[in-house]
Parts: C-alpha cells; sequence; structure tokens
C-alpha cells in the first residue's frame, strides 16, 4: 500500500483572508506571529506499491482537482511500496528551503 | 429559445431561474440533471447558483467533472449562450471556460443584500438592453465572490471588453466601500473572449420582477433574447 500526502497552500502572491484572519486572532492571544497562511491537507492511501506511476498519477490529480494553480501551490509526498520511491525535485526543494 | 437549466446536488437557484425563463419570458426551458451527458438541443444553458457538493475542496472544483460539462464545453465552443450565475461563475471558472477564479470574500463575511452594479459594455449579447455605466440594483449572496486572476489576465479582460458588469456606488463610481467581497478591478461579471460565455457573482433572476423589490435583472435574460433577434415584447 501506497500513502500520499498533498499539503495545498494559497500562493503568497494571492491575499488569503483566512491566514489574515488567523494571524490576527495568534496576535491577539499575545503572541507576535508575522504572517500565517491557512491551506488544506490532503491524505490518500493507494493499492498496489508502485510508487513511481502513483506519482504520475497523483500530479495529475494534484493539478486537475485538488489544486488550482491561479491561486494555489501543492507539495506531494508518497511513502509506502517498493518501486521507484524517488521524491519529484520540486517536492525536494520545497522540504530543503523548510516551507513543506 | 430553448434553455437548459443545469442541476448539480446543491443547486439551490435552479427554479428560480426556471421561473423567470418560463413564467416572466414564456421560454422553453428544462432542467438537465449533472449526471446527464447532453443538454438536449437547448440553445443557451444556465449554471445556477447553490452550492455544488457542498462547496467542498473549492467552489465548483467538483461540479467541474459532472458527467453534463462536456456538454456544457462543447455548447460553448458552439457558440451557444452559457450563463454561470454565482456558484455556476465559480464552476466556468473552474472548469476553465472562463478566466481567474473565485476566493473568499476579503471580509470573511458571507454577503447577502442587495447592491448596485456597473454596466460596462451594453454592446454585449448580455447586456444590449442595458445603458453604458447604467447603475443595476442586483442581490448578491456568496461567501467565495472575490475575483482574482493575473495582472496580463485583468488587462485582456478590460481591453477585450470582457468586463461587463463592476460593483460600484450608487453614482456609478468604483469606490472602496461599493467592493462587497474585495474582487479584483471590482469585476463583478466577465464574459470569454468570445464574448457567448458569461458569469456573474450577482442574481438577475432574483431580481427580475417588480413584486421582488428589482426588475433590474430582467434585462440582462432580455438581452440574450434580443441577441438572438427574439424583443422582449415578443417573448412575454
Amino acid at each position: 500500500m501506497i500513502r500520499a500526502q498533498v499539503i495545498v497552500r494559497p500562493r503568497a502572491s494571492i491575499f488569503d483572508p483566512q491566514g489574515d484572519a488567523v494571524c490576527r486572532a495568534i496576535q491577539h492571544l499575545g503572541v507576535s506571529v508575522k504572517q500565517a497562511h491557512v491551506g488544506k491537507c490532503i491524505e490518500l492511501e493507494l493499492e498496489g506499491d508502485d510508487l513511481k506511476a502513483a506519482r504520475t498519477q497523483l500530479e495529475t490529480i494534484c493539478k486537475d482537482l485538488l489544486s488550482n494553480p491561479v491561486i494555489e501551490d501543492y507539495v506531494l509526498t508518497l511513502e509506502g511500496g517498493t518501486v521507484g520511491d524517488r521524491v519529484s525535485a520540486s517536492a525536494a526543494k520545497l522540504v530543503k528551503k523548510g516551507k513543506a | 429559445m430553448r434553455w437548459a437549466v443545469v442541476q448539480f446536488p446543491g443547486s439551490n437557484c435552479d427554479q428560480d431561474v426556471l421561473h423567470v425563463l418560463k413564467n416572466v419570458l414564456a421560454q422553453e426551458v428544462a432542467y438537465v440533471w449533472h449526471k446527464d451527458s447532453s443538454l438536449n438541443g437547448a440553445d443557451a444553458v444556465v449554471l445556477p447558483g447553490g452550492f455544488s457538493y457542498g462547496d467542498y475542496l473549492r467552489c465548483g472544483a467538483i461540479a467541474r467533472f459532472s458527467p453534463i460539462m462536456p456538454a456544457v464545453k462543447e455548447a460553448a465552443a458552439q457558440g451557444k449562450v452559457v450563463l454561470g450565475i454565482c456558484n455556476g461563475f465559480q464552476i466556468l471558472c473552474e472548469a476553465g471556460l472562463l478566466p481567474g477564479v473565485l476566493v473568499r470574500n476579503t471580509s470573511l463575511h458571507f454577503r447577502c443584500e442587495t447592491i448596485p452594479v456597473r454596466v460596462e459594455h451594453p454592446a454585449s449579447r448580455f447586456t444590449r438592453e442595458y445603458l453604458t455605466g447604467q447603475v443595476l440594483r442586483l442581490p448578491i449572496a456568496h461567501g467565495e465572490g472575490h475575483y482574482v486572476a493575473d495582472a496580463a489576465t485583468l488587462n485582456a479582460l478590460f481591453k477585450n471588453q470582457q468586463v461587463l458588469f463592476t460593483y460600484s456606488d450608487q453614482q456609478g463610481r468604483l469606490t472602496p466601500g461599493s467592493n462587497p467581497n474585495g474582487s479584483q478591478r471590482h469585476i463583478a461579471g466577465i464574459t470569454n473572449r468570445a464574448g457567448n460565455v458569461l458569469g456573474l457573482m450577482p442574481h438577475p433572476e432574483r431580481a427580475s420582477e417588480k413584486i421582488l423589490g428589482s426588475d433590474d435583472g430582467l434585462g440582462l435574460f432580455a438581452s440574450i433574447l434580443a441577441s438572438q433577434g427574439m424583443p422582449l415584447a415578443q417573448a412575454a
């Protein structure tokens, strides 16, 4: 079995009213937060053990359904399976930057 | 003129649209279920307001994949009239039939009120019964009506006269206080480049009879009929 996690976040250039409200609520509680962004975490379980094939399918699903590229970015991470366990370049870059 | 009104699970303005088309404008109109795959030869299709699929994930994101949508896209490609109101506008954006996307209102409030809406271009098939700069009184009822697109898209929309309606004050001025949801450049309604697909957040079908407080929305439907060679006097 393969487990996948998709983090969908509003793009930095798009005003995020939810994040803004959360940020102000945290500030109200006395913690000096500069910014907050509210996204979504979608967890999936897939049959099979072919990570490469699962990634190909899920990248399409992420672009077409789970996120809207006009306003959102996503990071897809996969675990489990036995074939082709490679983290995508874009996800690895974000992880390295400490964004994921 | 034959109309189809698409019903998604969660649509709640479908009956209002059908009522106006059938009883006010004497049109031939039928519902089409979202699991159908044909519009049964309709000349125009309306995607009504509501909360299709509970607005889960993003407004319109799941409805976009409904079995009826290929037929809606085909009608759009054939130049037929496609009208998306409120949730219908959101679905048209998610489906890629209109550019941009509608996100959460800047205020985070669900806005449900009758507001002034300015007509930008009365030459279109959706506005020819109106005047330039005419200020309509139309109801809005949405939590996600904040129109967002990149700068190049926004510039193209205005340059090509695709922005048909904007939020203004009663004098037709685009003041910060007259924007109910934070929409970029006060955008309330846009068409595709070809001009046959319109999406708008205000509800013309809720303002099509004087007894309901305003019939300013009737001009939109009358414009569509006029553009098909059917003046309102003959239609009603």
